[in-house]
């Protein structure tokens, strides 16, 4: 038999699953390293993120600082019922939306277009011009670790939405639900979005990689 | 099984591979799909680089701050917590 252990916390936890939990405990304290260590976990993908609404590199970086500026204010009041990660991405999300050029609520998913050429398929739709060879490893870790550099380029290059779901769902590793909650889309929407970005990248890489 | 059905064209197997790579598909579907996989080399060779695609871009994830960041940050810290944060809300 298991003894279960009552809990001791008074103030409602973050979920029990969100692994900056500790340290925010630890900044509503007034630990400042605690605080850096949360600004490095999080700040690169903010600022990634920052950069599909907003073009400039500063600009964006004025969108993290709000954002962490923000976090800061609101600590008290931040009850835990998302992780702390989503909190914070949708703050950033609300305030690069009211910054940026980009107002993308309520737009179309995009070109519906197939997201392999029409014309590498045979009237049957099979492959008339295969995929090309180009991941080199049989390994599939090993085989991504030397794609950093195309991967990166071939990211800057995809539609704004695509980009900012693969970012959030590939890069930074959130979740489906996550990143519904944070860009305020829909399961289906997220899905198509996340379709055509990883496919884009896929082709990218393969033009650019590829064995003609 | 007895009732094998249409095979997917490959053309529809790259429209329905985030489907299947997301687990959203229904356990026939998934068959239909995986039967397709077993046995067509382009397709599977297609699967394989989606994998090492989205494998890929995980790789880009980082965690680091400039001095230039740290200090900035500290400071905004330090003013917040001895209540100096006086920045009134944009708008």
């Amino acid at each position: 038999m298991r003894l279960t252990r009552p809990s001791a916390r008074s103030r409602p936890p973050a979920p029990a699953g969100d692994p900056d939990r500790d340290l925010l405990d630890l900044v509503r304290a007034g630990d400042e390293q605690a605080f850096m260590q949360l600004v490095s976990r999080h700040q690169a993908a903010l600022l990634r993120l920052a950069r599909t609404y907003v073009s400039s590199a500063a600009v964006a970086e004025e969108v993290t600082q709000d954002t962490w500026l923000a976090v800061l204010r609101g600590l008290a009041d931040f009850e835990g019922r998302s992780t702390f990660r989503t909190w914070l991405f949708q703050i950033l999300v609300n305030r690069a939306r009211s910054t940026g050029v980009r107002e993308h609520r309520n737009v179309a998913v995009g070109d519906a277009g197939p997201v392999v050429d029409a014309s590498r398929f045979d009237a049957s739709g099979a492959w008339m011009s295969p995929p090309q060879h180009w991941v080199e490893d049989s390994d599939e870790r090993l085989a991504a670790q030397s794609l950093a550099g195309p991967i990166r380029e071939a990211l800057d290059m995809l539609p704004p939405r695509q980009r900012e779901v693969v970012l959030l769902r590939d890069v930074d590793g959130l979740s489906a639900d996550e990143v519904c909650a944070v860009l305020q889309i829909s399961e289906a929407n997220q899905r198509v979005l996340l379709h055509r970005g990883r496919s884009g990248l896929r082709g990218a890489l393969e033009d650019r990689l590829g064995e003609a | 099984m007895l009732f094998t059905r249409r095979e997917i064209p490959c053309r529809e197997m790259v429209e329905l591979i985030t489907d299947y790579l997301e687990g959203t598909m229904s356990r026939s579907e998934r068959r239909r799909f995986e039967a397709h996989i077993a046995g067509c080399e382009n397709c599977s060779e297609y699967l394989r680089q989606m994998r090492v695609t989205i494998i890929a871009s995980g790789t880009l994830r980082e965690e680091d701050l400039t001095p230039a960041m740290r200090e900035e940050f500290g400071e905004m810290f330090r003013r917040w917590q001895a209540g100096d944060d006086v920045e009134p809300p944009d708008g």
